[in-house]
């Protein structure tokens, strides 16, 4: 059994500690929206907040999240409501298939509670460790400095 | 095409086309909705099944708003007809006297919507058709009252023309389960397949105690099949400890049978290939001959010749290339009891697939159902026909259990099909004032399709690894019909007055090629365009009045100039490219501006593009606004890498592909020709943006490199 606090409300969950959170999220916790992309941390698709801090989930057991605070791409926004980057990507239609935005998302949010006003220099530092396949980067940076506004 | 209405008013297209990240389903609901008179909050596009929809076989080629555009319109405009009717008898008045808007049908004071009418055109249809339980179906209707069917312009343009956001997006930005990634059906077990580690190896056994289809430990099972061999367990966690198990416990036959990857032009000229000429078109009934010939060697250079003006040639090439889309493939497939078969897939043809399946099976293709769900981006042949065996062959070891199957990274990077290698020799005589007067053209290349049904084989990957073992010949290449395969855009669009142009397609390959987003066209419009601008340098020209001299075609120099006043031509540092795709598509011309210090930086592309009708503008500009970062990322640093036994190029560090940082602002003007039929965007990007980015780079420091991607090390040696 471990404990973890998913999107504000505290779980208990059986899976195996040494699994992939991202297997956990995916799995027993029933979020879809945090993606396999790669296995191994190096492509942004599963990025989740750790204590606030953006993560690969797929590279990180379940052990080492015990007993802290996720915030996956369901939970930028409490209960319905949308996120100021999901609202934001939506107005420049930031996006073609969709399946990097996820974790696109929670590195701007990220950003942007670190830093409301970011310059562009600084939303394009912070999404570089997402990739994109379908060349939308340029949408994202300006829906991420949109949200700022 | 299937157009039918519900009791509810809701109206469900069966357009047969997939969402493959481009946005086409809203496209074609946008053309829907203005042809029905219907809200689009009203308009449902159903994925593609083989269980109801139709067969419109792959959505691809830039082709699904050409081609699925007029049909649907046409299917619609009939439903329409057939509703105005049933509102005018209950009026009493003439059907030409009913106009519908908004899904709101109306004469004088009169009005009545979709639903209400849904009820008796049932019946009166039912009634024609005796067939129970019929709906509103094209076809079974009567003529449209207004326009002709299919042509723009005989319905109200209320949705085409404008940017309507994109259907799917919501869910993706909330996310939301969408993909079949996310796929839980229930008492759905995962699957693995511990594929081969290299092209030619065949699984020669299993160490004690994983051998076989037993039970493995309780909750896994291990299915082999020669030397296709897979891993089921409950959770996905389980199923990755599983195949790491099953990695250790494997022994594999290995031979050395790739390529040198640093000599492809001299893989793609040795052959045994398969000629064709190109242009002129060869007589009717003159058949193609495999030929084993001498090898040309890569030539490059100026020589004049007396009496024929100055020769000049060059060799350009570009290396294989990987789809790299951000998921790995994904299916799920059930064994019913009855022995039919259920598949999910994110396929490019729901219909192509079944066959293909069913085939390798051994079953009728009225015993499998294919049902689409969304992937992510796909740009062409990748892993998701193949994954889908992969889960049926796994499925087949547990009947009644549905089975999830996700490829790994290093899967998805080494084993779905890669775009081919392409080299290419151009060769052109000019006269005093530097005009072309004579253009060859000859390209070395593997085939661009091997999808499923192609060479009347499945096609599928794990049917090669079988104990029973499918041969898979070389790729073949499409029908001229179809666009061509390594000779789309190798004809120029220029007024040259001799135009010779020869294909040879490899027929002995140890490498996997298929469709890559524009086929040839990357590596043709890359090579035309580069040497264009090698003969306006040679001719002291500006590569813009050096190719409008030659270039009659009005919508061709419309476009050429929108890019070039938009990008403010006439600095250093810019370069140009530019294509027809496929000669009948897309006018495409970009503009690149190029920094070369440490290694090649794309500062700005600005491009101008001319699809005819435009019936989502945004949705053509972000097509082409993708085409344009992706090309840019081909060019600059893509190259799938192999040594004599593997592919190895299978992560993100040893495939690199542009990331923020390297991406440049990217521009967009569209040159608007609303008399003109639609055609596709999704492509027309593709061989423009390589060929601005290298003409930029020479205008910027005057070295022409004419091998891709261009690295610094290829600079550099493009220096020595």
């Amino acid at each position: 059994m471990t404990r973890l606090t998913v999107n504000g409300t505290p779980v208990e969950v059986t899976t195996d500690p040494r699994a992939p959170l991202l297997d956990v999220l995916r799995g027993e916790l029933g979020l879809a929206g945090t993606r396999f992309g790669c296995g191994e941390g190096m492509c942004g698709a599963c990025f989740v907040l750790l204590d606030g801090r953006v993560t690969a989930a797929c590279d990180t057991p379940l052990s080492a999240a015990a007993g802290r605070a996720v915030v996956t791409v369901e939970g930028l926004a409490p209960g319905d409501e949308a996120h100021p980057v999901q609202r934001a990507i939506l107005a420049e239609q930031a996006g073609q298939c969709g399946y990097c935005l996820s974790g696109m998302m929670v590195s701007a949010a990220a950003l942007l509670a670190a830093d409301p006003r970011p310059s562009e220099e600084d939303v394009v530092a912070a999404l570089d460790r997402n990739l994109c396949r379908c060349g939308v980067h340029r949408r994202i940076v300006r829906a991420v400095l949109r949200a700022a506004e | 095409m299937s157009v039918s209405v519900e009791p509810d008013g809701v109206i469900l297209v069966r357009a047969g086309k997939v969402e493959l990240g481009q946005g086409v389903l809203t496209a074609l609901a946008q053309i829907a909705a203005d042809a029905l008179g219907a809200d689009l909050a009203q308009v449902r596009m159903v994925p593609a099944n083989t269980g109801e929809g139709p067969d419109e076989g792959l959505t691809a080629g830039s082709m699904s708003i050409a081609r699925s555009g007029p049909a649907l319109r046409e299917s619609c405009a009939r439903v329409r007809a057939a509703f105005v009717a049933e509102a005018a008898r209950r009026w009493d008045v003439s059907p030409a006297e009913v106009t519908v808007r908004g899904g709101e049908f109306r004469h004088g004071a009169e009005t009545t919507t979709y639903a209400d009418l849904a009820k008796a055109v049932l019946a009166a249809e039912a009634q024609e058709t005796t067939e129970p339980g019929a709906t509103a179906e094209a076809g079974a209707a009567a003529e449209p009252t207004t326009g002709q069917a299919g042509e723009p312009g005989a319905e109200a343009a209320v949705f085409v023309g404008v940017s309507v956001p994109r259907l799917d997006l919501p869910d993706k930005v909330a996310g939301r389960p969408r993909f079949v990634h996310d796929l839980r059906l229930p008492g759905q077990l995962y699957g693995r397949v511990l594929r081969p580690p290299s092209p030619a190896a065949r699984l020669t056994g299993l160490a004690p105690n994983e051998d076989g289809s037993t039970h493995e430990n309780g909750s896994t099972h291990v299915v082999r099949d020669g030397s296709f061999l897979g891993v089921l367990a409950e959770t996905e966690p389980e199923a990755d400890r599983a195949l790491a198990r099953l990695r250790r416990a494997a022994a594999w036959d290995e031979h050395d049978t790739l390529p040198d990857e640093h000599d492809l032009h001299g893989y793609l000229r040795k052959g045994p290939h398969e000629t064709i000429r190109v242009h002129p078109a060869p007589q009717t009934g003159a058949t193609p001959a495999p030929q084993t010939g001498a090898t040309p060697a890569p030539q490059t250079g100026a020589t004049p010749e007396a009496g024929a003006g100055t020769a000049h040639r060059a060799t350009y090439s570009r290396p294989f290339l990987a789809h790299a889309s951000i998921a790995p493939s994904c299916a799920a497939a059930r064994w019913n009891s009855d022995g039919s078969l259920e598949v999910w897939s994110h396929t490019q043809g729901v219909y192509p697939l079944r066959a293909a399946l069913a085939r390798v099976l051994g079953l009728a293709a009225d015993r499998v159902e294919v049902r689409h769900v969304e992937g992510a981006g796909c740009y062409g042949h990748n892993g998701a026909d193949d994954v889908a065996l992969d889960a049926a062959l796994l499925a087949r070891a547990v009947p009644g259990r549905p089975v999830h199957v996700r490829w790994s990274r290093r899967d998805e990077l080494t084993w779905a099909p890669f775009g081919s290698a392409m080299s290419v020799d151009v060769a052109a005589e000019v006269d005093a004032a530097g005009r072309v007067a004579a253009w060859t053209y000859e390209i070395w290349s593997q085939g661009h399709t091997s999808r499923p049904g192609y060479a009347g084989v499945p096609g599928l990957l794990a049917a090669a690894h079988l104990e029973q073992p499918w041969e898979h010949p070389a790729a073949a290449d499409p029908a001229p019909a179809a666009g061509s395969g390594m000779a789309r855009n190798a004809v120029p669009i220029y007024d040259f007055p001799r135009v010779e142009v020869t294909g040879h397609r490899l027929l002995e390959t140890p490498i996997r090629s298929s469709a890559l987003r524009s086929l040839g066209a990357f590596m043709n419009v890359f090579a035309i365009e580069s040497f264009m601008d090698e003969l306006a340098l040679a001719a002291g020209r500006d590569p813009l009045a050096y190719r409008l001299d030659c270039l009659s075609d009005p919508r061709g120099r419309a476009v050429l100039r929108r890019a070039a006043d938009a990008a403010g031509w006439g600095r250093p540092g810019l370069g140009l490219g530019f294509a027809r795709y496929k000669g009948n598509g897309a006018y495409c011309a970009a503009v690149a501006e190029v920094e070369a210090e440490h290694d090649v930086r794309v500062r700005r592309l600005t491009l101008a593009v001319d699809v005819g009708r435009v019936v989502n503008p945004d949705g053509v500009r972000n097509q082409i606004e993708g085409g344009a970062i992706q090309a840019a990322s081909w060019t600059l640093k893509e190259r799938v890498r192999f040594d004599r036994r593997r592919i190895t190029s299978g992560d993100w560090e040893s495939y690199p592909i542009l990331r923020f940082s390297e991406t440049p602002e990217v521009a967009v003007e569209l040159v608007e020709h609303p008399g003109t039929p639609s055609v596709g965007a999704g492509e027309a990007a593709q061989g423009p943006v390589a060929a601005a980015i290298a003409n930029a780079l020479a205008s910027a420091i005057g070295v022409r490199v004419r091998d891709l991607p261009l690295t610094p090390e290829a600079v550099l040696k493009a220096i020595e």
